[in-house]
This record gives structure tokens, C-alpha cells and sequence, in this order.
């Protein structure tokens, strides 16, 4: 427990309370930040951190507790107030309007009349003074995510605001993208500015951050310098208990093992004006093995999983082939039936439907591979072997729940996570696809889903991974793949990736893509 | 020479009214909000601009009681969507029938009256031109004012800052939301403009087009601006574009009827819809241009998480 007292406090909150409904997402929390102080907030997700920091932008109202600004009671009651105290946001879902361009992005949110070129001009400016260049005139739609998020920081920094608050800013960077983003944060930091700064990655809380806060349930568990902790040390604080360490064998013989799941020569249209066009994708993944697909954000993963999972259909039937198989013209259903099993990027709506119960959302995805067992003689549901098969997967993935079985809805993100996952597992398929496997699930939680892909694919499935989480496709692969503007790199094997080769490969190193050509209104 | 003038002054006003409703609707949708009782609010427009300037005899008042009953009307559908979060496709809906059957009844003793029509406005001077002084400069003061509506919400959606925040709104009304822009404030006045801008449509109806009341004297204009505005990819422009060509064909299939030419009635009178359709598609091919201007959260109900 190491204070700095010999700086004064430029943020204070005392016994800060939020309550929605029933849950009391934060609980009595006291924060303070010095000036010229890169402080984190760790915890997990659903720990209360968005939800806190969200009550000191003004964008909530708190139900009790107290903010003191330079010493002086405050009530932040809008987040025009905040910015007007000197407190900017950079959040973590980009507030940005896709179909405007970054310069009047940046206007909406400066509430100066000052014209738009005028603000274009300054956002230029400022942008290449810290490094972040910047194209005030292009449309946010055509941006990659690394770039939107910089219109949020000179946006951000075009008010001059002497608190910063960064909401897990470099969740969605590739490595590169985040050294230069701490550069800024040092660079500010030497200014005087204070920053809060909300991560769950540890390594780079430690690397950067002067102190810690750390929340566990809405509670504040700990004040810490995250310097003299470790990794695990922090870990411990936010979880509460060990996180057990994935364990991953050497796969052995994949090269002589059968191709359960073959791209070849996948090419697919953009849907939409600001979806990502694939290009001539081939991947093999073989019985045996885990192959990761590495990438920023944006840059036609879901495109590819929607086409491998067959959400969209190809022209070409031979693109897609689940164990030797032409699968390209087979609905999800009938890849199903082939063996293969699919895990979506978004859980409520494509993963789950929402408002329907656990055990009818088994049923839905499951009723044609099972119809044995879960649909009797006359396509009569056999409503108790269903239920009794949700509360199987329930026990196996630990989902923690309110009730027997609940609406999907009404699970937490992470545990209907696991329950979409365990769904899947379940039916032993010989092909696993997974978009995003641990997105927003705490760290004990995430363990598990990733140890019991690596044991699927052990006892001799297919296993395909798509994420933007390179510590996770390093626990979990055999190989990573690198996505970048809809062409997919060739896998490299895990002995000889490391972060600098795949970080370069997510920022579009290999030759062949194009940049995208704009076009004005 | 005199008859193509007149056609030609027949098309204006047939435009007239579609024009202004569209230009109304069209900054509702681009705050994001979709409000189907365009001919709702149009018709209830008609019947208060019909009774207003009957009982005066003004038909300035007439026109001004028109612009009001409009935005009162639509203030109603603004409370519902906006205040309680209703489904604003059902709730639009519902306007529209209420406005269909409140008016009927309004104007009951109203039909077979004589009414006031706003006389045309003559520019001096520039009306004695040949040809197009009348077309341009000799109309009613209801065209003048579409005209200029048109150009100004053109210039304030595109121009102005207050502009840029209504179309931030449509495209993501939570980031607006998180960036502290008043959401629903903004999209109630945009609503109270739209119902202002068709109950004007339904004044022009009753005090310029067909000077009296007849009951559902709308007949389906509200639901051709409405397409009009999609169609149109919410750009004034092409709103303006689109309602003249309407007004071209459906007026061209009014003469070409009377001059009995061998194609079935029917066809023609779908002429002018399929004409307007074909034509707004092909100016809008551009489909990246099109989801640009594509309100994203049109349509979606805001509830402001506090």
C-alpha cells in the first residue's frame, strides 16, 4: 500500500455508490488521483469500472458519495459539466458517427462555433505534434480501429483537459499501436496531466502506471504500485483466487493427420459499403490441432467466420470443406450436421436468443445433430431430456446463474459465454469454430473455455480460433494465422511467432493489401 | 404555347405539397426518428387550414392554423415515442388513422362550402417575362416558400453546427448521448418540424390545390413523401428531384387519360410511382453514398441510461 502524498490530489471520490435494480455495481468506492499520475483501475469485467467511471464523466448519476475536484466538492451532473471541469474521455465502445468524417466528429464534441476547417486544421496539427497522424477529412466508417480510437484521443486532447480517463484503450491495438499510445500517455503525463487508465492487461499496467486501484464487485479490494507486484500478484487481487494456467501438450503427427476443416481460394464481396472484402483466403486445419487467427478489429474476421459458419453462403461449394466435404453451399444447419460446431462473435442475437430460456436456446442450435435425443416420435420436443441436457453443460462450464434456467438474457455476459461455448463442446464436434472465445470473461473463466478447446482438439477435432486477444492465441494455438484487410497470412507455427512478427503482420507488414481509396460525398 | 405553360403550372403545385411534407419528414428521419402519421398530421393540416381560413376568411390565417394543427398534432406523436419510448412504427401508424377519422369528423360541416384561396403571388416585374415569368415568378406564395424551405434545411443540415449534431443523432444516438448532445430534446423539435412542414402540405391542399374539404382529401400523399424520403436517400435535393417528377408524370397521365390514348387507366395511373421509384434508384446506385446518408438508428427508440 504505497501512496503518493506528496503530490496533490486533482480527483477525489469518496464512498461513490451505484445501484441498478438489484445489483449494486459500485459500493462505497474512494479514488484518488494526483496530479501529473498515470493511475490504473483494474479489476474484472463486471467489477463495477465502467460503471465508475461513467458517474465521474457525468453519463451517470451516482446514488450517493461524493467527488471532490482541486479540493472542491463537485457535482458532475452531465458530461458537458466534465468536460468543462477539465475530465476527458476516451471510451472504450468508440462514441464516433461512422458516417461522418473525423473533423466534424471532433467538432460535435468541442462546443466552440469555431468552423469545421478551422477544427480540422487544429486536429492536424495536434495530431502530428503527438505522433498520431491524422486525416481530419476522412470518413470514420473507411478508418481501422487503431485509427478511430486516435480521433478519440486528439479529440479528447483538443479540449485540454487536465484528467484523462482511457477505457481499456488498447484492448482493440495491435502491439505497435499501443507502444505509441503509451508514448503519448508518458508524453502527457511529463505535462501534467493525470491519467486514469482502465485495463485488464496487466503487463502493460505495470509498464506504464504510477499506482492502482483495484475493484472486485463493485468494491475497491486494494491500492497497490503496480511496479513492485507481479503479473499473478495483481491477477490475485482482481480475481480473489489462483487463475489456473492453461496447460497446452505439443500437438505431435498434425502433419500426417487428416484436414477435418479446408478453406480454399475463399473471395467474398463486401456486403455493405464498410465491410471488409476476403480475399483468396486457404487455410487447413487438421485433426489435432488449434489454429489461431490473429487481428486487429475490422479487418474482415467476421466477415470470415460468418462465411465459414455458413451465416452467408459461397457461390463456390468447394471454399469451405468440413472433413473432405464440399460445405460452401451448406447452410449452418447442414455444416452442423457435418460435425462442425460454430461460436459466434456476439452472444445475444447470433449466439443466443435473448429472451428465450438456456435450455430452449440448446434446442435451437442443436435440434437438427441431436434430433434423436431431443426430438421424439411426431417432432414432439422432449422437453426433459433438453433440460436435463442444459443443466449438464451448466455443471460442466460452471455457469453461475439466478435461476434453474434462465432467459439467456439474464446471464451475465462471461456466463453466457461459457454456456454458448459448453453448448458446443457438448456435442464432442469433430469441427470447432469460435469467434472471440473469452471476450468480456474473467480471467478463472477464461482459463477453462481455453483449456477445454486445447483438449478438444487434442482427442483429435479440428480447432479454429478467431481473436484480437494475441495473449490468448498464444496460450491456446499451434499456429497463428494474421488477418489484415481481408487477406489472411499464412499460419505461422507457435515455436516461431512472437509478438513484434505477428504485431507487424496485424498492421498489414506482408505485402499485397491495398489501401482503400476514398471517395467524398 | 398557353397550354404548356398551364400544364406546366399544374405540376408545380401538384409538387407543392409533397415537397414540403418530404423536406419535414426528411430532418424527423435524420434524427433518427421514423414517423409514419405523415399523412396523419397532413390531412389535420388540411381540415384546421380549411376551417381556420373559412371562418376568418383569411386564408393567411388559414395557412398559419394549417402549420400549427400540424405541429400540435405531431407534438402528440413526439410525447409517445420520444417521452414514453412507444414503437414508433405502430405509433406513427396510429397517428395516421387518428388523423384520417379526427379530421372526417372535424370537417363534417365543413364540406360543400365554399372555401378561400390564397391568391398566386406575382413578382412585379420579373411575372411579365414570357413563359417563365409565370412558371417561375407567377405562382402561388406556398411554391415560393417549398422553394426556400428546401434551400434552408439543405444549407442547415449541411452548413450549420446545429445541423451536424441533428444527423449525429441519427447516425448513433448513444454516442451523441455519451458525448453529452441532448438526444431527445433535438429529436423533439425535429418532429414538431416535420408535423409543421405537413400540416403546411395540408393547407396548400385545402387553400391553394382544391380550395374546400373533402374528406381524405390527402389521399395518399403523406405516404408518397414518406417514400419519397427513402427513396431520396435523405438528401434534399434529390427530395425535390423526386417530388417534381412525380408531380410531371402524375399530371402527364392526367392529360394523356383525357386525351384517351389506348393504354389501360390503371397503368397509368401507377405511372407516376414507378417512374419516381426508377428514377430515385438510379441516382442512388451509389450504395456507399447511400448508407452515408442513411440515418443508422432510424427508427430505434432512445432511452437515456442515467
Amino acid at each position: 500500500m504505497s501512496a503518493n502524498h506528496d503530490r496533490a490530489n486533482l480527483l477525489e471520490v469518496r464512498g461513490l455508490t451505484k445501484i441498478f435494480g438489484t445489483l449494486t455495481a459500485c459500493d462505497h468506492i474512494d479514488l484518488n488521483i494526483a496530479k501529473g499520475e498515470i493511475h490504473a483501475l483494474l479489476g474484472e469485467n463486471g467489477a463495477g469500472k465502467s460503471t465508475l467511471v461513467k458517474m465521474l464523466f457525468g453519463s451517470l448519476e451516482p446514488n450517493s458519495g461524493e467527488i471532490f475536484w482541486d479540493g472542491k466538492a463537485v457535482r458532475i451532473t452531465s458530461p458537458g459539466v466534465a468536460k468543462k471541469l477539465g475530465i476527458g474521455m476516451v471510451f472504450q465502445h468508440f462514441s464516433l458517427f461512422e458516417a461522418l468524417t473525423a473533423a466534424e466528429n471532433i467538432a460535435l464534441s468541442l462546443n466552440d462555433g469555431s468552423p469545421i476547417s478551422t477544427i480540422a486544421a487544429k486536429a492536424r496539427a495536434l495530431s502530428y505534434s503527438y505522433g498520431l497522424p491524422l486525416d481530419p477529412e476522412s470518413l470514420v466508417g473507411d478508418l481501422s480501429v487503431g485509427e478511430r480510437q486516435r480521433i478519440e484521443i486528439i479529440r479528447c486532447l483538443l479540449q485540454t483537459p487536465q484528467l484523462i480517463i482511457l477505457d481499456e484503450p488498447t484492448s482493440v491495438l495491435t502491439p505497435q499501436e499501443a507502444d505509441k499510445l503509451f508514448e503519448t500517455l508518458e508524453r502527457l503525463r511529463a505535462e501534467g496531466k493525470s491519467i486514469l487508465y482502465i485495463s485488464h492487461r496487466l503487463e502493460e499496467v505495470k509498464r506504464i502506471c504510477d499506482r492502482a486501484t483495484v475493484l472486485r464487485h463493485g468494491k475497491v479490494v486494494g491500492h497497490c504500485n503496480p511496479r513492485q507486484e507481479t503479473a499473478a500478484s495483481l491477477a490475485r487481487m482482481m480475481v480473489g483466487n489462483e487463475v489456473k494456467a492453461v496447460v497446452r501438450a505439443p500437438a505431435e503427427g498434425i502433419e500426417t493427420a487428416p484436414a477435418l476443416l479446408e478453406i480454399r481460394g475463399l473471395t467474398r464481396k463486401p456486403a455493405t459499403p464498410f465491410a471488409i472484402p476476403l480475399k483468396n483466403i486457404n487455410l487447413t486445419v487438421r485433426a489435432g490441432e488449434v489454429i489461431g487467427i490473429a487481428g486487429v478489429a475490422g479487418n474482415g474476421q467476421g466477415e470470415f467466420f460468418e462465411s465459414v459458419s455458413g451465416e452467408v453462403l459461397q457461390q463456390d461449394a468447394g471454399s469451405v470443406r468440413i472433413r473432405g466435404k464440399d460445405a460452401g453451399a451448406l447452410s449452418i444447419t447442414g455444416r452442423r450436421l457435418m460435425g462442425a460446431a460454430f461460436v459466434p462473435e456476439e452472444r445475444l442475437g447470433h449466439g443466443a436468443a435473448p429472451r428465450m430460456k438456456l435450455s430452449e436456446n440448446l434446442l435451437l442450435s442443436r435440434h437438427a445433430t441431436d434430433g434423436k435425443s431431443f426430438v421424439g416420435s411426431g417432432g414432439m420436443v422432449r422437453n426433459g431430456s433438453v433440460y436435463s441436457a442444459a443443466q449438464r453443460i451448466i455443471t460442466a462450464m460452471d455457469v453461475r446463474k439466478s435461476a434453474p434456467d434462465p432467459e439467456a438474457a439474464a446471464l451475465s455476459g462471461g456466463n453466457l459465454q461459457k454456456f454458448i461455448v459448453g453448448r458446443e463442446l457438448d456435442r464432442k464436434p469433430s469441427v470447432m469454430v469460435v469467434n472471440q472465445p473469452t471476450w468480456g470473461v474473467d480471467a478463472g473463466a477464461a482459463a477453462h473455455i481455453r483449456q477445454a478447446l486445447i483438449e478438444l482438439a487434442r482427442s483429435g477435432s479440428a480447432v479454429l480460433v478467431i481473436s484480437q486477444d494475441l495473449d490468448e492465441l498464444f496460450e491456446l494455438s499451434d499456429a497463428i494465422a494474421v488477418m489484415h484487410n481481408g487477406v489472411l497470412s499464412a499460419p505461422l507455427p507457435i515455436a516461431e511467432a512472437t509478438f513484434e512478427k505477428i504485431g507487424l503482420l496485424m498492421g498489414g507488414a506482408e505485402p499485397g493489401h491495398a489501401e482503400h481509396t476514398m471517395e467524398t460525398a | 404555347m398557353d397550354i404548356t405553360v398551364n400544364i406546366l403550372l399544374t405540376i408545380a403545385t401538384a409538387a407543392t405539397p409533397l415537397l414540403i411534407a418530404a423536406i419535414g419528414e426528411l430532418v424527423v428521419e435524420r434524427s433518427g426518428v421514423l414517423n409514419l402519421g405523415v399523412e396523419g398530421m397532413m390531412i389535420m393540416g388540411a381540415v384546421g387550414g380549411f376551417g381556420a381560413g373559412y371562418l376568418t376568411g383569411s386564408p393567411w390565417i388559414g395557412l398559419l392554423a394549417a402549420i400549427i394543427v400540424g405541429a400540435l398534432f405531431s407534438l402528440l406523436f413526439a410525447v409517445m415515442t420520444l417521452s414514453l419510448a412507444t414503437n414508433q412504427v405502430a405509433t406513427g401508424l396510429s397517428l395516421t388513422l387518428l388523423g384520417l377519422g379526427l379530421s372526417g369528423m372535424i370537417g363534417t360541416s365543413f364540406v360543400g362550402q365554399p372555401g378561400v384561396r390564397l391568391p398566386n403571388l406575382d413578382i412585379p416585374g420579373l411575372s411579365s417575362i414570357p413563359v417563365v415569368g409565370r412558371l417561375i415568378f407567377g405562382q402561388d406564395p406556398v411554391f415560393y416558400i417549398s422553394i426556400a424551405l428546401t434551400a434552408a434545411v439543405m444549407w442547415f443540415l449541411f452548413r450549420t453546427r446545429i445541423g451536424l449534431t441533428l444527423r449525429s443523432i441519427g447516425d448513433s444516438h448513444s454516442s451523441a448521448h455519451a458525448l453529452g448532445i441532448k438526444v431527445i430534446r433535438y429529436r423533439y423539435l425535429a418532429v414538431i418540424f416535420g408535423g409543421a412542414c405537413a400540416g403546411l402540405a395540408g393547407g396548400h391542399l385545402s387553400l391553394v390545390y382544391t380550395p374546400q374539404w373533402v374528406e381524405n382529401m390527402s389521399a395518399g400523399r403523406g405516404w408518397i413523401a414518406l417514400a419519397l424520403v427513402v427513396f431520396a436517400s435523405w438528401r434534399p435535393w434529390r427530395v425535390l428531384a423526386g417530388a417534381y417528377i412525380f408531380g410531371a408524370v402524375w399530371i402527364g397521365q392526367l392529360h394523356a387519360q383525357a386525351f384517351g390514348i389506348p393504354v389501360p387507366s390503371q397503368f397509368l395511373s401507377s405511372l407516376p410511382y414507378l417512374a419516381t421509384i426508377v428514377v430515385l434508384v438510379l441516382i442512388s446506385r451509389n450504395k456507399r453514398l447511400t448508407m452515408m446518408n442513411t440515418p443508422a438508428s432510424l427508427g430505434q427508440p432512445f432511452v437515456p441510461d442515467r
